[in-house]
């Protein structure tokens, strides 16, 4: 991600208060998300996901697109929410202005949990581990990815983007760990947590196979180049989005075909 | 493999012809190293078939174009070039992608002049063609690159020595659709039915019609808004009103045409440079002339605290020039395609090329 050059004006939202400053978290293509205190719960933070205006678009289809953007992620996540998957409840928004408040995750990204997991191990060992090390607390967590993908299109929602950066891991309220596993070390701890479903801005509502397999492709490439030394595991996934999902074997079937597809489409002209 | 960096002048032809542009250009690699070398253009001649209005260009006539013109194009490019047959080190053409007639006949050609000449030939990738002659003519080192033509749309960056498509159209690509719209409209193919649109569009703008915007990810769709830009021009030539309850014209059709699908090209290209972490844009193919393109880039890069980088109609429209060049820099790393080897392809991705010549 560029970092941005020029101080960017926060939304007209974020300025009515004088007591705290948003913090910027990240400045994507699209939007950007601020941390600033709920103005709902006393000592708690929120999440301002900010579409700014597009110099270079024409002002009346920068308009239009902004609301329309805005709206149908609020409605995903709403939608989501209220179905049970564990997503970001909306708290707030204003379309036209290209703004919406939701919830605050505490926690880190999976990405990182797992790359805590996985530590300095070098690639070169992966194989050899296997056998040597108790991998559950890794396993545990790819199955809560996995009933997380599934409870997310049972309920007719395709992210668009999943990866491990836009899944976090919500710390456990009592710091337990997964399957009454004795293991209470730094790095069971890493992949500890509360599968959250982030960042909403390229889902659709869909029922088809076709869109969800397209769904957990891009996970599927995603995990296997941000985390190669676990791509072995990415099975788990699999299995508990089967176990977890009732329509599972039609789009793992359909699964079976865009991998084949792929990126590798020859192009005429 | 030959040492060609102890040769001081390296100079190729080059023979483009995969769409309704004939190009032959001649091209100069001066220095020592390769990484040091500079390029100069010693002659770039194109002629292009334009098809009448409301019609395009069909493959068999192109070819019979192309054959047609290549002796008068070639000789042309070789005085312009003030060079003699025997100053040149390679004969270069375009494998593809492209119209599979048109290909054949410049690839033909091409195989001539090696034959008689008893020169090398290589092979070049038109798309890689593109993006070399547009980083050798504006000097972005490291760009995004937003390839938008007639026959490609595609977003690319440089990686690990492949051009590698970020983005692309699902269905046609961005210059098929201005075409087929110039067609609906009956305007001008002369000189590009893009241009005349760009024209057009100058005059319109008191309304934006309301066009279907195809994003989806870094990829993007221009079939849907084709339909229908064609819908609203039936609807406008029966008399039909706009948003606002008043007549529009064709000028704001091809107006919001422009805005909507150009957004859409900024849109991509700004996700991919997030994405690579680049602040540099370069737009190259023939889409790439449209100066509202370039100014809309420009103001996207901006904001990005990066800049654009754009060719003119000389190097922006298809020319033998980039075929030269990009084929040149493939043989200075000791690539050759053998006669026996030296078909065209009307399917060949940017990606599939080896990128030798860069780090």
């Amino acid at each position: 991600m560029t970092e941005p050059t020029t101080e960017f004006p926060p939304p007209k939202i974020l300025t009515l208060s004088s007591t705290h400053k948003p913090i910027l978290i990240t400045q994507g293509a699209e939007g950007r998300l601020y941390k600033t205190p709920s103005p709902f719960q006393p000592n708690q933070f929120c999440a301002l996901k900010y579409r700014p205006p597009k110099p270079y678009r024409h002002p009346i289809l920068d308009a239009r697109l902004t609301k329309a953007r805005i709206s149908s992620e609020a409605k995903v996540l709403d939608r989501c929410y209220r179905e049970g998957v564990p997503v970001p409840a909306v708290l707030a928004k204003d379309a036209a202005a290209g703004w919406m408040m939701i919830e605050w995750i505490e926690g880190e990204p999976v990405r990182v949990g797992i790359n805590t997991w996985l530590g300095e191990r070098p690639e070169d060992d992966a194989a050899l581990d296997t056998t040597q090390e108790d991998e559950t607390p890794l396993i545990d967590l790819m199955k809560r990815m996995g009933v997380a993908v599934g409870a997310l299109h049972r309920t007719g929602v395709v992210h668009g983007d999943l990866t491990t950066s836009n899944m976090m891991l919500r710390p456990w309220a009592d710091d337990r760990l997964p399957n009454g596993h004795g293991d209470k070390t730094e790095k069971a701890k890493a992949v500890a947590g509360d599968v959250v479903v982030i960042d909403f801005g390229l889902a659709m509502q869909s029922q088809s196979d076709e869109d969800r397999a397209v769904d957990l492709y891009v996970l599927e490439r995603a995990f296997a180049s941000t985390h190669p030394r676990a791509e072995r595991l990415f099975h788990h996934i699999l299995d508990s989005y089967r176990e977890s999902f009732k329509k599972a074997p039609g789009v793992l079937h359909k699964l079976e075909d865009v991998r084949m597809r792929g990126r590798k489409r020859s192009m005429l002209g | 493999m030959l040492d060609l960096t102890k040769k001081k002048r390296r100079i190729a032809l080059g023979c483009e012809g995969s769409a309704n542009k004939l190009g032959i250009g001649v091209i100069l690699h001066e220095g020592d190293s390769l990484s040091s070398s500079t390029s100069t253009v010693l002659s770039n001649i194109r002629h292009t078939f334009v098809s009448p209005p409301g019609t395009g260009f069909l493959p068999k006539d192109t070819a019979r174009h192309h054959r047609s013109f290549f002796v008068r194009i070639a000789l042309q490019a070789l005085s312009a070039a003030n060079i003699s047959i025997s100053d040149i080190d390679c004969i270069c053409y375009t494998k593809g992608p492209g119209m599979g007639a048109p290909l054949t006949s410049v690839a033909i050609a091409a195989r001539t002049l090696s034959l008689l000449w008893n020169k090398p030939l290589v092979g070049v990738n038109h798309c890689v063609g593109h993006i070399e002659m547009g980083r050798a003519i504006t000097g972005a080192s490291h760009p995004v690159v937003l390839y938008v033509s007639g026959g490609n749309t595609q977003v690319i960056a440089y990686a690990e020595q492949r051009y590698r498509i970020f983005g692309e159209a699902l269905d046609i690509a961005v210059g098929n659709c201005l075409d087929r719209f110039a067609r609906t409209l009956e305007i001008s193919n002369d000189p590009a039915p893009g241009y005349n649109i760009e024209q057009l569009a100058k005059q319109g703008g008191r309304v934006l019609l309301d066009l279907p915007y195809a994003v989806k990810g870094m990829d993007c769709s221009f079939s849907g808004i084709l339909t229908r830009a064609d819908e609203l021009a039936a609807h406008m030539k029966n008399g039909g009103k706009g948003p606002d309850g008043e007549p529009f014209t064709p000028a704001d059709l091809c107006f919001s045409l422009q805005e909507t699908i150009f957004a859409m090209l900024v849109e991509i290209t700004e996700r991919a440079m997030a994405h690579v972490g680049s602040s540099q844009v370069l737009i190259v193919g023939g889409v790439g002339c449209n100066e509202r393109l370039q100014e809309m880039m420009g103001a996207m890069a901006a904001e990005r605290g990066g800049s654009v980088y754009a060719t003119d109609e000389r190097f922006c429209i298809d020319n033998g020039i980039m075929i030269a060049h990009a084929g040149l820099l493939a043989y200075e790393t000791g690539f050759q395609t053998p006669i026996e080897e030296s078909t065209c392809t009307q399917r060949f991705r940017t990606d599939e090329v080896l990128v030798k010549w860069r780090k």
